[in-house]
């Protein structure tokens, strides 16, 4: 019970989030490269060619997390800026304005991909799919957020003025889902869905899966950094932040 | 070994281009990504250091 | 002075604000102006053939009326924000979310109804059939309060920001992406001869949460905007 509320209570402090986040950077930059590098190499080495897509297919394995992550971010971001309004917790909304810019890169590569993987098949680079549309509605949903908090000066209002935007926006992303779901299958003849997944056999989704565990290594990491410099940036007058000072600039590591 | 030879692997069977390019992006965008963010942090100590220093009894 | 009871608030405040507006007609009626100019664009850009324009007639509609819904919606709160007025009333004890609930309205009446009001007749202008032209006016009808309701929420969110204008549009478009689907859905499915039942069913839902659900939103976006 004690060492709950410590937790929740330290980690509460920028500073301890701070020189927290800061140890497990190396070993989250580490565990996003080896994963990456396992599930690559089984990705293109091991797993065979697919009967239907050929070679094409191994486009899902960067796809597919990528937008997983693009959603899994939108949620987090939307929970931490919740938690930094409603308890006022500094360092959630902090996390909050980490998570978005690299939920809009995941949206981006998922779509750029998505683009990628359906122009052999459809001919075209760019098909109005159902999960494709809602993936590029999402990126409006981040941009909005992004555009939102960046165009309010004072840092509490910018704050909660994008939880309560990115809250709306988690509440609508069912609806939204699926009303292009229905907008996809009504218009006549065009019952557009990007190629199904091909049927994965064993080492394609080990791949897949060990790929959906290095971009979360990876997103935790610079997330992480830029938390970091939030960090920084907001509370460049506090006392433990001098202490940084010397200590860093002598010991100058790429781990950041 | 799925691959006869290095140009069968750059191929992709034909799709070369898509998959390649897709890999490439990804990477590409990751890696601006990462470096942007990490300048972001290494500045925001500079400054912070900076004000400080500004600051501390001479 | 005990604060009002609610209902004289709402009605306070809705007549206030159609009150205002009429002191500056023109400028009420600049939304119209510009839905009428951006609609007739669309024939212009795509060409003239009565089977292209039939196609893309309820599309185009509800596109500018979201669009010409959008650009009066920052002025909502905008001057009140300046003069401290809205300070006043948050501080009243009123209830923000009923104050907030009459802006919307008032920014109904002055947007959403004439819009109305008048889609059909661009309707004609682009050879929809009358069945057609009923559904279109339904859909606008439900769904232009919704457009007024999101759009309310996106100004409270933007309140008094340089940039409000273009802020609003861009976070309030993608929320309102699934009325767009159903309304313009609905006239579709009448021009092929299908029933328009499930699609506004599904509109009338979707009001239905958004006017109970958004204008808390819009209250708690007014209070961080002031605090």
């Amino acid at each position: 019970m004690s060492s709950q509320r410590l937790r929740l209570f330290t980690f509460a402090a920028p500073s301890r989030f701070y020189s927290l986040s800061g140890s497990l950077l190396p070993w989250l930059w580490a565990a996003a490269a080896l994963l990456a590098a396992l599930g690559l190499y089984i990705g293109f080495f091991v797993a065979p060619t697919d009967a239907q897509q050929g070679e094409s297919y191994r486009i899902i394995f960067i796809h597919v997390p990528a937008a997983w992550m693009s959603m899994v971010v939108y949620l987090a971001m939307a929970g931490w800026a919740a938690i930094g309004w409603i308890f006022k917790a500094r360092m959630a909304s902090m996390l909050a304005r980490a998570l978005a810019p690299s939920g809009m890169v995941f949206t981006l590569i998922a779509l750029a991909t998505g683009s990628f993987w359906g122009k052999p098949a459809w001919g075209t680079w760019w098909v109005w799919d159902a999960r494709l549309t809602s993936e590029l509605i999402l990126l409006f949903l981040y941009v909005g957020y992004i555009a939102l908090v960046e165009a309010i000066d004072d840092v509490r209002r910018a704050d909660h003025a994008g939880a309560l935007l990115a809250i709306v926006g988690a509440v609508n992303v069912p609806v939204i889902y699926f009303s292009v779901r229905w907008w996809n299958t009504l218009h006549q003849g065009a019952t557009i869905t990007m190629s199904a997944a091909p049927k994965m056999q064993g080492t394609m989704l080990t791949a897949m899966l060990l790929l959906t565990f290095a971009f979360w290594a990876y997103a935790f990491a610079v997330v992480f950094v830029r938390a970091r410099a939030i960090v920084l940036e907001r509370e460049h007058d506090a006392e433990w932040v001098r202490g940084l000072a010397l200590p860093t600039r002598v010991a100058a590591r790429t781990s950041s | 070994m799925n691959w006869g030879s290095a140009g069968e692997f750059f191929a992709m069977g034909g799709y070369g281009v898509y998959v390649w390019g897709s890999y490439g992006l990804t990477a590409a965008l990751i890696g601006f990504e990462a470096w942007l963010t990490l300048r972001r942090r290494r500045r925001a100590l500079c400054d912070a250091l900076a004000s400080a220093s500004s600051e501390a009894p001479r | 002075m005990s604060p009002s009871p609610s209902p004289s608030l709402f009605g306070a405040l809705f007549v206030r604000d159609l009150r205002l507006a009429l002191r500056r007609r023109t400028e009420a009626l600049l939304p119209i102006g510009f839905f009428v100019v951006a609609v007739a664009l669309f024939p212009l850009g795509v060409g003239p053939e009565p089977q292209t324009l039939r196609q893309i007639a309820p599309g185009v509609i509800w596109v500018c009326a979201l669009l010409a819904a959008m650009l009066s919606v920052s002025q909502l709160y905008g001057s009140d924000f300046a003069d401290g007025t809205l300070e006043q009333l948050l501080l009243t004890g009123g209830s923000t979310t009923l104050m907030a609930t009459a802006r919307a309205t008032a920014h109904w009446t002055l947007t959403g109804l004439p819009l109305v009001v008048a889609a059909p007749l661009f309707g004609l202008m682009f050879d929809l059939s009358p069945a057609a032209l009923r559904i279109l006016a339904l859909t606008l009808l439900l769904g232009t309060p919704i457009l007024s309701l999101l759009g309310s929420l996106g100004a409270a969110l933007t309140l008094g920001l340089r940039s409000a204008g273009v802020l609003v549009i861009l976070i309030v478009l993608p929320l309102a992406i699934p009325a767009l689907i159903f309304g313009t859905g609905a006239v579709a499915a009448v021009d092929a001869g299908q029933s328009a039942g499930a699609h506004l069913s599904l509109l009338g839902a979707l009001l239905i949460v958004t006017a109970l659900g958004v204008p808390p939103a819009t209250a708690a976006a007014l209070r961080i905007a002031v605090e």
